[in-house]
C-alpha cells in the first residue's frame, strides 16, 4: 500500500437478511484529500461508512487503516470518528462536555491543561467560543453541526466521516456550511471521507468522488472527470442534465441554438436568472434542453435549430 | 357541566368516599386514646406520635427502612439488564414485557406462599440438597430479613423493569454508537451514557419498588416469622391483638409521611413526580 493512501477497502460486501448492500468495493483514501462518496439513497454509501466506523461487519472483504486490517477491532479502538446524520450529540452534556467526551479515551491520555486548551482551540476552529457551558438543545442546527465536528476533529482521527452532515440544514445555511467545511478540512488537513447523495455538494467540494450505485463503485475521479469523462450512463446522468442525442452524451450549456443545424420546436422556457433554461423536442420525439442567455426571448412552439461542440460530446 | 367531567364524577366521588375519608378518619384516631376493647376514645393526645420514638419502634421503622432499600437496590441490579434486554430484542418486545407481567395472573397470596414450600425446611431447595448429601441439616432458609428481601424483590421486580423499559426503549441507538465512535468501551457507555440518560426511569423505578416495600406486610408475615416484624406488621398487630387503633394510626401516617419525603426528594426540578 503506498505511504499516502490513509484507509483502503479491499474487494468490501455486505449482505443483509434481504439484499446485497455494498457489491465488491475497493477503494483507495489518500491522506488528507477530502474524498466523497456520492450516490442516490441505498446505494450502501452509508453502509460502507458504517462498516468504516466498526458499527457493521464486511461480509467478505478488508477495511485498512494506516496499514493495517482494522476488520477484527471494535469502534472504540479504531483512530476514526463520525459526524452522524442527526448528529447524536449527547443531550445530558453541555458543548463542553460533549467536545470533551472522548478525550478521556484516548490512549496516550493524560488528565490536565492540556485537554482544556485542545477543547478550547477546536471550539474556536468552529465558532463556538463563548456556547461552552449550552446544552444541544439550546443550540441552533448549525451550531449543533459544528458541536458534532468538533466532538470528532478534537481527537484527532486519520480519518472524519461525514454522513449527510448538512441533510439536515436549510438549504441557505447549506450552502454558506459547504465552504466553512472544506476549508476547515484544508486548515487541519485530516482526511475527510464525506457521504452524500447532493452531486453539486460533493461537485464543489471534493478533492475526489467516488460514485456509487446499487452497491457498486461506479467511477472514482476528480470532480472535472466525474463531470466531463462519465465512464458510465448512470454517472453521466447521475452529475447534472444530460441530453442524450443519437446515443451521444451532451450537457445542456453545450448546446447552442443556432440559425443553422438540427431543427426542434421550443416546448419550455425557464428564465433561471443568470440563464434561460430551454426546452426543445426533436422530431423523433427526444426532449433536448439547453442553456441560451438570460436576454434571449424565445416562445413555447417556435420552430429553433441546435448545435453542439464535438469536444463536448460524451461517448459512452 | 362538560361532557368528560361529567364522566368523572364517578372516580372522584370514589377517591372520595374510599381514600379522603378514611384518610381524614384515620388523622383523627390518631390523635385520640385507645379504648379497652379496641376502638378510640377521649381525651385528645399526641401521645400515639411520641411513641415512634421508643426504640423498639424506632428499630422497626429502620429495619423496614433497610430491608426496603435492599429489596430496591436489589431490583435495580438485576431489572436493568433485563430492561435493557427487552429494549433491545426487536420484534419479541412484547412477548418478554408479557413475560415480565405475566405472574400478576395470580395472587400475590399464592406466590408467596410457594416460596413458603420453595425456602422451608422440608422445601424443595434443602430437600434436594439433602438428598445430594450436600448437606445434613436442612438450611435456615425461611423466617429470616433474607427470605423477606427475596420475597420483595421477586414480587416488585415489574415495577422496576417496567420504567426502565420506558426509558431505555426512548433511548436513541445513536448515542450509543457515538459513545463507541469517541472512544468508550461498552462500561464507559454505560456509566457515560446509558445510566444518566435513564436516570428518570431509575427513580420513577425505585420510588415504585421502596414504597410498596417499605409497607409490606404480607411478605414478611409469611417469609419473616415472628423475627422479622415490620412497619406493615406493627400496624396490623395494632389493630388486632394489640388493640391499639390510635397508634396503629399514627404508625400508618408516620409511614405515609416517609413516602411522601422520599417522592420529593428524589424528584428533580421540572420533573413530573413519577
Amino acid at each position: 500500500m503506498a505511504s499516502q493512501t490513509v484507509l483502503e477497502l479491499r474487494q468490501v460486501s455486505k449482505a443483509f437478511a434481504t439484499h446485497r448492500a455494498v457489491a465488491d468495493v475497493s477503494l483507495e483514501i489518500p491522506r488528507g484529500a477530502f474524498f466523497s462518496l456520492l450516490g442516490p439513497s441505498g446505494c450502501g454509501k452509508t453502509t460502507i461508512l458504517r462498516m468504516i466506523a466498526g458499527f457493521e461487519a464486511p461480509t467478505s472483504g478488508e477495511v485498512w487503516l494506516n496499514g493495517e486490517c482494522i476488520n477484527a477491532l471494535p469502534p472504540y479502538q479504531r483512530n476514526v470518528n463520525t459526524v452522524f446524520q442527526g448528529y447524536a450529540l449527547f443531550p445530558h452534556l453541555t458543548v463542553q462536555g460533549n467536545v470533551e467526551f472522548g478525550l478521556v479515551h484516548k490512549k496516550s491520555h493524560k488528565k490536565g491543561s492540556d485537554d482544556i486548551n485542545r477543547v478550547n482551540d477546536v471550539l474556536k476552529q468552529v465558532r463556538l467560543e463563548g456556547k461552552s457551558s449550552r446544552r444541544p438543545s439550546e443550540l441552533s442546527g448549525g451550531e449543533r453541526q459544528r458541536v458534532a465536528l468538533a466532538r470528532a476533529i478534537v481527537l484527532q482521527p486519520d480519518v472524519l466521516l461525514l454522513d449527510e452532515p448538512l441533510s439536515a440544514l436549510d438549504p441557505q445555511l447549506r450552502k454558506q456550511v459547504r465552504s466553512e467545511l472544506r476549508d476547515l478540512q484544508r486548515r487541519l488537513g485530516v482526511t475527510f471521507l464525506f457521504v452524500t447523495h447532493d452531486q453539486e455538494e460533493a461537485l464543489s467540494m471534493s478533492d475526489q468522488i467516488a460514485v456509487m450505485n446499487a452497491g457498486s463503485l461506479e467511477q472514482v475521479g476528480t470532480p472535472r472527470e466525474i463531470y466531463a469523462k462519465p465512464r458510465s450512463r448512470f454517472v453521466a446522468d447521475f452529475l447534472g442534465a444530460m441530453n442524450w442525442i443519437d446515443g451521444i452524451g451532451v450537457r445542456p450549456e453545450a448546446v447552442s441554438i443556432t440559425s443553422q443545424g438540427r431543427k426542434a420546436f421550443v416546448t419550455d422556457v425557464s428564465y433561471l436568472g443568470s440563464f434561460c433554461r430551454i426546452e426543445m423536442k426533436v422530431e423523433s420525439g427526444e426532449v433536448i434542453a439547453a442553456q441560451a442567455p438570460p436576454g434571449t426571448s424565445y416562445t413555447t412552439g417556435q420552430a429553433v435549430c441546435f448545435t453542439w461542440n464535438r469536444e463536448d460530446e460524451i461517448h459512452l | 357541566m362538560k361532557l368528560r367531567n361529567a364522566f368523572l364524577t364517578p372516580t372522584a366521588i370514589l377517591m372520595a368516599v374510599t381514600m379522603l375519608a378514611p384518610l381524614a378518619i384515620i388523622l383523627v384516631y390518631s390523635f385520640l386514646t385507645r379504648g379497652a376493647y379496641g376502638g378510640v376514645e377521649a381525651p385528645w393526645t399526641i401521645e400515639n406520635y411520641s411513641h415512634l420514638w421508643d426504640p423498639v419502634y424506632a428499630a422497626i421503622i429502620f429495619r423496614s427502612l433497610w430491608i426496603a432499600a435492599v429489596a430496591t437496590a436489589l431490583c435495580l441490579i438485576l431489572g436493568f439488564p433485563l430492561a435493557l434486554f427487552i429494549a433491545r430484542s426487536g420484534t419479541r418486545k412484547n412477548l418478554y414485557l408479557g413475560l415480565v407481567i405475566l405472574p400478576f395472573w395470580t395472587s400475590f397470596l399464592i406466590r408467596t406462599y410457594a416460596w413458603m414450600f420453595i425456602l422451608r425446611d422440608t422445601g424443595i431447595v434443602n430437600s434436594v440438597l439433602q438428598s445430594l448429601g450436600l448437606i445434613r441439616e436442612p438450611l435456615p432458609l425461611l423466617y429470616n430479613n433474607g427470605a423477606v428481601i427475596l420475597g420483595l424483590v421477586y414480587g416488585f421486580l415489574p415495577f422496576m423493569v417496567l420504567p426502565l423499559y420506558a426509558t431505555l426503549e426512548r433511548l436513541d441507538p445513536s448515542l450509543l454508537e457515538a459513545a463507541a465512535d469517541l472512544g468508550a468501551r461498552p462500561w464507559d457507555t454505560l456509566v457515560r451514557v446509558i445510566l444518566p440518560l435513564c436516570a428518570p426511569g431509575i427513580r420513577a423505578g425505585a420510588i415504585l419498588t421502596f414504597v410498596p416495600c417499605l409497607g409490606t406486610y404480607l411478605t414478611s408475615d409469611l417469609l419473616g416469622g415472628s423475627k422479622t416484624v415490620l412497619i406493615g406488621n406493627l400496624v396490623q398487630n395494632q389493630f388486632t391483638a394489640s388493640r391499639d387503633w390510635p397508634f396503629g394510626a399514627a404508625l400508618s401516617l408516620a409511614l405515609m409521611a416517609i413516602a411522601i419525603g422520599l417522592l420529593f426528594s428524589v424528584r428533580r426540578r421540572g420533573e413530573e413526580l413519577l
